[in-house]
């Protein structure tokens, strides 16, 4: 425990002097790369928690994702045009309104689908989860008010009281402040007994209902949990990107949070930090590289798949091994 | 043995030069990855044509293409952009390829004082009261494509349209579009779905609705289905078809086959205009890539790169940036599609032609400039930008 | 009425198309307990080779073989190489590594074949357009690949219900361990299946070619309804598969052609196709999730 604090707070201290580094040493693209490294992370870590503590492998995550993203994009647009949404709902560019309401909303968005979801196991509820993910995917698509699939662009940026989100070193800063505090609250969470009462659950669903606890209603609030999670995090690239698209909602981004929660390690605590770390930077650097990077991501992931015995550990140090050993 | 002589004096071009500047960096973000891959390609390589002609150099200055592929991704984009930027002191941007990634994009670049322009898309979003003075659009403006569809239409004598397109903005933009232009009776307007590979549903609909034309936009892959499976259902013979310009480059063409032989279709340039910078255009890139259709894209990427090097040749170099925007606000070089302009929102003035797709000497379907069909237009977002 | 008629042949074409790929994912799903996203890209290999067989003999039939035996190449040696260690692995592991088959087939297909969409010219022959009915006039390609699907759905159901081979089909399909356990040479089994499976893909692939745009990235586009047809016709099932597919094909293509319509007759016309269109998109998603939620198991069960 000891040990594990010593090192969090390393690695908050290296955040914290990293755009300073970065200024100094003119890398300043690592101040953005991080910072979505940081946002993909809390996606990434709200899945593994019903993913890996929890044992519900939602293939629709990025739903959340992108109702966070398009929470913020909707109230920019009406913050902008001066027109409430439906007549009463005020728009707003307030760091402090816009990130509590995707957290609301996502969640609300998560009680519904989980509620009906959660009905189903295995299999089914991999593709009952796409499925609802597809369906907001279209919906989204289809709001011609917001861009339809060309998005919203939330071209003031959004305030945090006086300051303005736009300074991207400002945005590092509110990003990693946000991570650190989920990550914390995520832990407590985990190591409650309700953390303990859903990781029962995934263990033996039958003895957890033997012991008289409704494993629905525990499952359920695991996912809205969850979706708040992934809420925030659509949210945050929302506000860091100035723009929310319905390509946060695709399938191929539950795909994506689903990739770096198993190259973080399954049910690992900071797995998914890394998961997100290395799927970016690998995408990023080997972009640069060449564009042929596909095939090359491919085969590395393919290698890390198949290379690695059990998957989950045995990836999580090697990945770990590799991070410290990155040039850059 | 060739290229090694190329190499060497370009190696000996950029050795000599360096000692004089440091060569000024392009930033690239294409999609070169996916099934709009081509498309990225044939920018990026129209730009590098442009470059190769003057041995490494725009405006006789030295210039350095970096290119990267956005994957079709907004936040990609971004990321690339950023990095351009921050890190390797870019100043000059250009290659986005989708409306949605140049949404995503442009404005970050425009804010951070760089210059961004446009080979490609030009979304309706960035042109009127968001347009920016760092930003430039040398292709077109995405209505505009459609407008000169209804024009031409309404020209031809139709007077009955069917129109289809993707649910999905820019499907949405290219029928209202066509409709501001054409006066004509909408007889039917169906919305396919984005991700749509059958068409025969729309198919029996045309049919039962018997139009005088029927005017679609299906960029890519989805366009090559649905004209396919258009010719397939028998319709072509019976109800013509005014393509846009996505659906008549040379790819299309080639993977459409016989098809659209006999069928009209608008651009902003053709591989036949008659002007001596399009034949230069055209001749550099029969000899650099023999085997590849030319295309729009590729005339778009060319012609943005000739831009920059009137700019560059004006001002030596990007240090007075302010310079580098007056220079490019002038567009003083020669188009290879002719007459070419800055509107008040920095999108092009430019004329437009109606073209016919016929067989080609080697059997392959080509396209043949008919006629002009409007003169010096803008676009219908300018108004509303105050620059 | 010749509409509807026309539209119901129309589904049943998507339909067959989606059998045709929904077979060997449910053999494999089911039989092996597989999760593999790489269907998608068999049926990409399939589309690619067999077009470009075609144009450079200018023989369409001769993409035909050329398609399939791509295909099958292709499914042997990914189940060889990378499927026949992942069997043991759960879902996930399964995943990640399928998703990067899907990433290497891509780049691989872009470096041999380009960036470019392909062309497949159809003989004329079958090109051109017949009357069917007074009225009804339909190209005889489309026919001929509803019969062609449905010819592989009555051989499979010999296949299946009339060999050996598709009697250890049926128990690996409800029983693995016990098909093990009796000495079956599983591996070689799952061999044959996983090459049934991609044989199948690659016919679809070859069939679709020249309607659709043989394209990078086309194998993930019809990924998803394939998955939708797996589970709500029940997983490892056959039969489920064909019924769902069908009925999918069918709902799908019924609710682009006429909801919009219907919607209009009750509001504006822009709002009516907004909608419409909007709910067609989602309805096969929609159908698995009211599938689900009463019939959590699919319709058929597996072995069938």
């Amino acid at each position: 425990m000891r040990q594990h604090l010593i090192f969090i707070a390393a690695a908050i201290v290296c955040l914290s002097v990293l755009p300073l580094v970065a200024e100094a040493t003119g890398q300043l693209a690592l101040v953005g790369l991080t910072s979505r490294i940081m946002i993909y992370a809390i996606a990434a870590a709200s899945l593994n928690f019903i993913l890996g503590y929890g044992g519900m492998v939602s293939f629709g995550h990025a739903a959340f994702f992108g109702i966070g993203n398009y929470v913020v994009g909707i109230l920019y647009f009406h913050h902008a045009e001066g027109v409430p949404l439906w007549g009463f709902i005020p728009g707003s560019n307030q760091l402090l309104i816009t990130l509590p309401t995707a957290v609301l909303v996502a969640g609300f968005a998560a009680l519904v689908i989980g509620s009906l979801a959660l009905r189903t196991r295995g299999v089914q509820f991999i593709m009952i989860t796409l499925a609802f993910a597809q369906m907001l995917y279209f919906f989204f698509v289809s709001l011609k008010t917001y861009g339809g699939e060309d998005g919203v662009i939330v071209r003031g940026a959004n305030d945090l009281f006086a300051l303005s989100l736009r300074d991207k070193t400002a945005m590092y800063y509110v990003i990693l402040v946000v991570m650190v505090l989920f990550f914390a609250f995520l832990w407590r969470v985990v190591h409650s007994s309700f953390g303990t009462v859903l990781s029962g659950i995934r263990q033996n669903e039958r003895r957890m209902t033997a012991m008289g606890i409704s494993s629905y209603r525990y499952k359920l609030y695991g996912f809205v949990l969850a979706g708040m999670g992934a809420g925030l995090a659509g949210a945050l690239m929302a506000v860091f990107m100035r723009f929310a698209s319905p390509d946060t909602l695709h399938w191929t981004k539950s795909g994506e949070l689903l990739i770096m929660v198993i190259l973080g390690g399954v049910g690992t605590f900071f797995g998914p930090i890394l998961g997100a770390a290395a799927f970016l930077i690998l995408q990023t650097y080997l972009a640069a590289w060449t564009e042929h990077w596909q095939l090359a991501m491919g085969l590395i992931l393919l290698g890390i798949v198949l290379g690695t015995k059990g998957g989950a550990k045995g990836l999580f140090d090697s990945i770990a091994r590799k991070l410290r050993t990155e040039p850059r | 043995m060739k290229k090694t002589i190329l190499a060497f004096s370009l190696f000996v071009g950029l050795a000599t030069s360096a000692l004089a500047q440091e060569p000024v960096k392009i930033g690239v973000i294409t999609t070169l990855s996916g099934p709009g891959g081509y498309l990225g390609k044939d920018v990026r390589d129209g730009m590098q044509l442009a470059i190769n002609e003057e041995g490494g150099k725009l405006g006789g200055v030295p210039v350095d293409l970096i290119v990267e592929d956005d994957a079709a991704k907004p936040a990609n984009g971004r990321q690339i952009a950023e990095k351009f930027m921050n890190e390797q002191g870019v100043k000059l941007l250009s290659g986005i390829i989708f409306s949605n990634i140049a949404g995503a994009t442009v404005p970050d670049i425009v804010d951070n004082g760089a210059l961004y322009i446009s080979a490609n898309a030009g979304p309706s979003g960035l042109a009127g009261k968001e347009c920016n003075e760092n930003y430039f659009v040398v292709s077109w403006q995405n209505d505009t494509l459609h407008e000169v569809s209804g024009i031409a239409a309404k020209d031809l004598g139709y007077k009955r349209a069917f129109l289809l397109a993707p649910n999905y903005q820019a499907g949405k933009d290219a029928l209202e579009g066509f409709k501001r232009t054409f006066n004509g009776e909408i007889i039917g307007e169906i919305y396919t779905q984005l991700e749509q590979t059958d068409y025969s549903a729309e198919m029996a609909q045309i049919r039962a609705a018997a139009p005088d034309v029927v005017y679609q936009f299906h960029p890519g892959g989805l366009g090559i289905a649905f004209v396919r499976q258009y010719q397939q259902a028998g319709l072509l013979g019976k109800f013509p078809m005014v393509l846009s310009e996505a659906n008549a480059d040379g790819v299309m063409l080639k993977a459409l086959g016989d098809a659209v032989i006999g069928q009209v279709a608008t651009s902003h340039w053709a591989e036949d205009l008659d002007n001596e910078a399009n034949k230069a255009f055209v001749s550099g890139w029969k000899a650099a890539y023999p085997d590849r259709p030319l295309t729009t894209y590729a005339s778009q990427g060319y012609d943005t790169a000739k831009l920059i090097a009137s700019a560059l040749k004006a001002t030596g170099g990007v240090d007075d940036i302010d310079a580098v925007r007056t220079a490019l606000r002038k567009a003083d070089f020669v188009s290879v599609r002719g007459d070419f302009a800055f509107g008040p929102n920095q999108h092009p003035v430019q004329d437009w032609h109606l073209l016919e797709v016929v067989k080609g000497e080697n059997g392959v379907a080509t396209t043949v400039t008919r006629k002009k069909l409007a003169e010096d237009i803008g676009d219908s977002y300018s108004a509303a930008c105050k620059l | 009425m010749t509409l509807i008629l026309e539209q119901l042949l129309n589904g049943l074409l998507y339909g067959i198309t989606l059998f045709l790929l929904a077979a060997g994912l449910t053999l494999i799903f089911g039989i092996m307990g597989l999760i593999n996203l790489a269907h998608g890209s068999l049926y990409m290999v399939g589309a690619f080779v067999g077009a470009w067989v075609a144009s450079q003999t200018g023989s369409f039939w001769l993409g035909l073989p050329a398609a399939l035996a791509g295909a099958m190449l292709a499914g042997f040696a990914i189940e060889l190489g990378v499927m026949r260690r992942l069997y043991a692995r759960d879902h996930l592991d399964q995943v990640l590594a399928t998703f990067a088959l899907i990433l290497i087939f891509n780049e691989l297909t872009v470096l041999l074949f380009g960036r470019e969409p392909m062309f497949v010219e159809l003989p004329a022959s079958i090109a051109t357009p017949i009357e069917l009915l007074p009225g009804l006039v339909y190209p005889p390609f489309r026919l001929l690949i509803i019969a062609a699907g449905l010819g592989v759905a009555l051989g499979l159901y010999f296949l299946i219900n009339r060999t050996r081979i598709g009697m250890l089909v049926r128990a690996g399909s409800t029983n693995r361990d016990m098909v093990r356990a009796l000495g079956v040479d599983i591996r070689l089994l799952y061999t044959m299946i996983f090459g049934l499976g991609a044989l199948l893909a690659g016919l679809a692939g070859f069939m679709t070619s020249p309607v659709l745009a043989v394209q990078v990235g086309m194998g993930e586009q019809i990924l998803l309804a394939t998955f939708v047809v797996v589970v709500i016709g029940g997983v490892g099932s056959i039969k489920g598969a064909f019924v769902a597919g069908i009925l999918l094909g069918i709902v799908d293509t019924c609710l682009r052609a006429f909801l919009p319509g219907v919607l209009r007759e009750i509001m504006a016309g822009p709002e009516a196709d907004a909608l419409g269109v909007g709910i067609a998109s989602m309805g096969i998603y929609l159908m698995m999730g009211i599938v689900l939620l009463f019939r959590p198991q699919g319709l058929f069960q597996a072995g069938g």
